[in-house]
């Protein structure tokens, strides 16, 4: 079963329906006993760092979110999901994050006919594997909506950038815990694809039981 | 790189596409989710549905569709028509629209920008413009809109809104950059003169709001041939491009475009 977090971020319903197109069974939750033993957790997140952060802490599910990253069920932060897993961020200098990734996220730089926020489909390009790219084609479509991204302080984290003026981190890759800027669950095929990926990604404390087990980093 | 965007409008009227493509393969050309999907199959890279009902239960209609929408389609699409409170644009986003559209309610109170950036963020809210040439008199006499501004350029347009019935006598430019300094995300820019002619986009205006806005801008009104697709997104300067009709008629394919808009060297996803 898959727990999507719910802290009133806007997305939730169309990760529910990507979810179920998969035929995968999923709850919106924020009731910690089910998302500790759910068998994938996904953060969503569509809106300001202050604000989602000033949620999960009043919605008390910053240490649920904590133990279930450390327990190795993989755990998939979605856009605004990705930036609270970082230490901090320029949007709302002051406030902090969940700081499971180390690392802060940054404004995208202005440039000429640049435009802030991103919106619409970009490639991705891999500097490394990530499981969550599984059959993805190098330079496949995604749809971003950000205004800003992830800088992690290890890039042996990064599994996908796009080109936006600079390379900006897509996604991101730690154990068991993966997160992406894009919308997969609004990226068409290729989204569905990603979302398949990560739900076949099995809990890290399995590591080296198996053929797909062995590929897992970092456990 | 980011792509161009190609976006197709379906009219809907009581929960039901109103000029639906005609693809032999669908059940039910009326269905919005049908229409949707088979867009989304061809290669379009968002939706506008706009719903043109109305009813006073029109609301909870289209909150249906949107539900309906979002269960089968995986491409972000916009909802527009009839949203006047932040309400309504909560009914809306809450049920898996990736954005709602509004005109002539920001017009009459622009607050609600601010309102529903605010509460749901600006990439949420498109402004959708109606703009039209403005007409003036052949001897070049300077002509007073209907607040007061004497305008003396050949090249301004006005914000008609009502679906086009009603002059606002507001300027285009200033309306745009007060709109994007209160919280629309997005332009929706429908030409007036051009819509419908299929003779092409109104490349000046769009040219002119895209470079007075930080925000995308989508170009809509008068497209009838690839060509004029590629010179909205390029001499127009728009981040994407809309049509209805063309696309409903089946007269261009949206994988047909953008294979040829590919070949022009502009960024598309296919």
């Amino acid at each position: 079963m898959v727990a999507v977090i719910d802290y009133d971020a806007g997305n939730i319903r169309s990760v529910m329906n990507a979810l179920r197109l998969l035929g995968q069974e999923a709850v919106t939750t924020r009731d910690a006993a089910v998302i500790l033993s759910a068998d994938h957790v996904i953060l969503p997140g569509v809106g300001a760092f202050g604000e989602a952060m000033e949620r999960i802490r009043t919605y008390g599910l910053e240490p649920v979110i904590r133990e279930v990253t450390e327990r190795g069920t993989p755990f998939l932060g979605i856009c605004l999901g990705q930036q609270i897993l970082f230490e901090e961020s320029e949007e709302t200098p002051g406030v902090r994050g969940l700081g499971i990734f180390k690392g802060i996220c940054r404004r995208i730089p202005e440039g000429e006919e640049r435009k802030i926020p991103q919106i619409g489909w970009n490639d991705l390009s891999y500097p490394r594997a990530g499981r969550l790219f599984n059959g993805v084609p190098e330079h496949s479509y995604v749809y971003f909506v950000h205004s800003y991204y992830v800088v992690p302080a290890d890039p042996l984290v990064v599994t996908a950038v796009t080109e936006y003026g600079a390379p900006l981190t897509a996604s991101v890759e730690q154990g068991n815990v993966f997160a992406c800027q894009f919308h997969p669950e609004k990226s068409a095929e290729v989204g569905q694809q990603i979302l398949k990926n990560f739900l076949s990604v099995r809990n890290g404390s399995a590591c080296g039981k198996g053929t797909e087990e062995k590929r897992i980093s970092g456990c | 790189m980011l792509t161009k965007r190609i976006i197709p409008c379906l009219d809907v009227k009581n929960g039901r596409v109103v000029k639906g493509i005609n693809f032999v393969s669908l059940r039910d050309a009326g269905d919005p989710v049908e229409q949707g999907e088979a867009y989304s199959r061809e290669g379009a890279d968002e939706l506008v549905f706009l719903d043109i009902t109305a009813t006073s239960d029109a609301r909870r209609t289209v909150a249906d569709m949107v539900r309906r929408v979002a269960e089968r389609v995986f491409i972000p699409f916009t909802v527009g028509g009839g949203i006047r409170t932040v309400d309504d644009m909560r009914s809306i986003l809450r049920e898996g629209a990736d954005k709602i559209s509004v005109n002539s309610a920001a017009i009459l109170n622009p607050e609600l920008l601010r309102e529903g950036a605010d509460a749901f963020g600006a990439q949420c809210i498109v402004l959708a413009v109606d703009a039209r040439r403005r007409r003036v008199h052949p001897d070049g006499t300077p002509i007073t809109g209907r607040n007061g501004d004497v305008w003396t350029r050949e090249d301004g347009w006005t914000v008609y809104r009502s679906g086009g019935r009603i002059d606002t006598g507001q300027d285009v430019l200033a309306w745009v950059e007060k709109a994007c300094a209160l919280g629309a995300g997005e332009i929706l820019l429908t030409s007036m003169d051009a819509d419908g002619t299929k003779k092409g986009y109104d490349l000046t205006l769009t040219r002119a709001v895209a470079d007075a806005v930080p925000v995308p801008v989508i170009a809509s009104g008068g497209a009838g041939r690839k060509e004029d697709f590629r010179r909205a997104l390029t001499q127009g300067g728009a981040d994407a491009a809309l049509a209805a009709s063309l696309f409903h008629y089946r007269e261009l394919g949206i994988r047909e475009l953008k294979e040829y808009l590919r070949g022009e060297k502009i960024p598309v996803r296919l």
